[in-house]
């Protein structure tokens, strides 16, 4: 009889995934211990999770709990101000690198639009397992994430426009 | 102009992370779970003159031992089946036992001297392997021999079913349980490394 995988084998299979998320919606500076809760958490639940659950909507749903969790860990820190200042590093990407453009204007994305973003497109998750994370109907996160994906790529075409160059 | 999936591929790309930095969260991640008690199963590998040997130990002690032949991914299944699928790949548990390999595979080691968690085996199969222990360094015994030893003279194939199912080869050594006409029977890990194994023990 083969039950669940060995939660190795999990780490091993979604692991730069679920990093990618946590990096577009948290910034590279809170990804690292988001990404550690998030595996902590679901190998502590593991064992109860349902042998046909859709395992990457269930660690991407730990994932932006434990994002929400940082995020009001660091609101309590902070004197608060009238606008929130983006508190997220600076990625280690060159600063002439159009990629690296595209991250900042990810990181200027109203927090809707980029987690919707990172649900859909980097984690692959349908609108449908969007919404239930989210919160509200598939078409919301549908219109969350295609007006995300057109501020980007109006600052990737620009960025990436001066060389010339496709890619 | 970018198409979406040229957009999509790039953000992927920017914010994937390197294999140096996931092995770091993946040995803190293994670090956190052994402080917290979640760790049930920790694994590594080892090399060995027999080939990679796969080692696994719960919180109780070592409980499984396995030859590449048995193919790791499928002992690893096994483990999360039979014990917990909270199996994280974490040497540090190993550090000993992986030691105490090595110096065995150098002809410097007799005996092994780690913590044993025997729940892989029950009946009168867990009762052969522990017998085993009792059969020295560089000596041999036939498995009628190890059938009365386990208290029950007839239970001759038994006892070869028990060796071949030994979850703890090379540290159980059922490598050392022989046919009585002196030729040397099967091997989970192939009759070249019981071969290899019983000439280096008598060589040493």
């Amino acid at each position: 009889m083969t039950g669940k995988p060995a939660f190795e084998a999990i780490v091993d299979r979604y692991g730069a995934t679920v990093m990618r998320v946590c990096r577009a919606v948290v910034g590279a500076g809170d990804a690292d211990d988001v990404w550690s809760e998030t595996f902590l958490s679901a190998m502590r639940a593991y064992q109860t999770l349902p042998a046909d659950a859709n395992v990457e909507a269930w660690l991407v749903t730990v994932a932006h709990r434990k994002a929400i969790d940082v995020h009001r860990a660091a609101a309590r820190r902070a004197i608060p101000v009238a606008e929130v200042p983006d508190t997220r590093q600076a990625t280690d990407a060159l600063p002439m690198d159009p990629d690296a453009d595209l991250i900042d204007a990810l990181a200027a994305l109203p927090p809707r639009q980029r987690q919707a973003v990172a649900y859909h497109y980097l984690a692959g998750l349908p609108y449908a397992e969007v919404a239930s994370i989210l919160g509200g109907r598939p078409e919301a996160a549908r219109r969350a994430a295609a007006d995300g994906i057109a501020t980007l790529r109006r600052t990737y075409a620009s960025a990436a426009a001066p060389n010339g160059a496709t890619r | 102009m970018s198409t979406p999936t040229e957009l999509t591929d790039a953000l992927g790309r920017s914010l994937a992370p390197t294999s140096d930095h996931l092995y770091v969260l993946h040995e803190r991640l293994a670090a956190a779970a052994q402080a917290e008690g979640l760790l049930d199963v920790a694994y590594r590998t080892v090399d060995s003159p027999i080939g990679a040997l796969l080692l696994a130990a719960t919180e109780v002690g070592l409980v499984r031992v396995a030859f590449s032949t048995e193919g790791h991914d499928v002992v690893l299944q096994s483990l999360s089946d039979r014990v917990s699928p909270r199996v994280l790949y974490a040497p540090m548990r190993l550090d000993v036992t992986a030691r105490e390999l090595d110096e065995y595979f150098a002809g410097r080691r007799r005996r092994f001297d780690v913590a044993i968690d025997w729940r892989l085996s029950t009946g009168f199969r867990s009762t052969v392997l522990h017998r085993l222990p009792e059969i020295g360094y560089g000596t041999t015994a036939t498995y009628a021999a190890v059938a009365q030893l386990s208290g029950n003279p007839k239970a001759v194939r038994a006892v070869g079913t028990a060796c071949a199912t030994n979850p703890l080869p090379v540290v159980v050594p059922c490598h050392r349980v022989v046919r009585s006409d002196g030729s040397m029977g099967g091997y989970l890990g192939g009759v070249e490394a019981k071969a290899a194994l019983l000439a280096m023990e008598a060589a040493a």
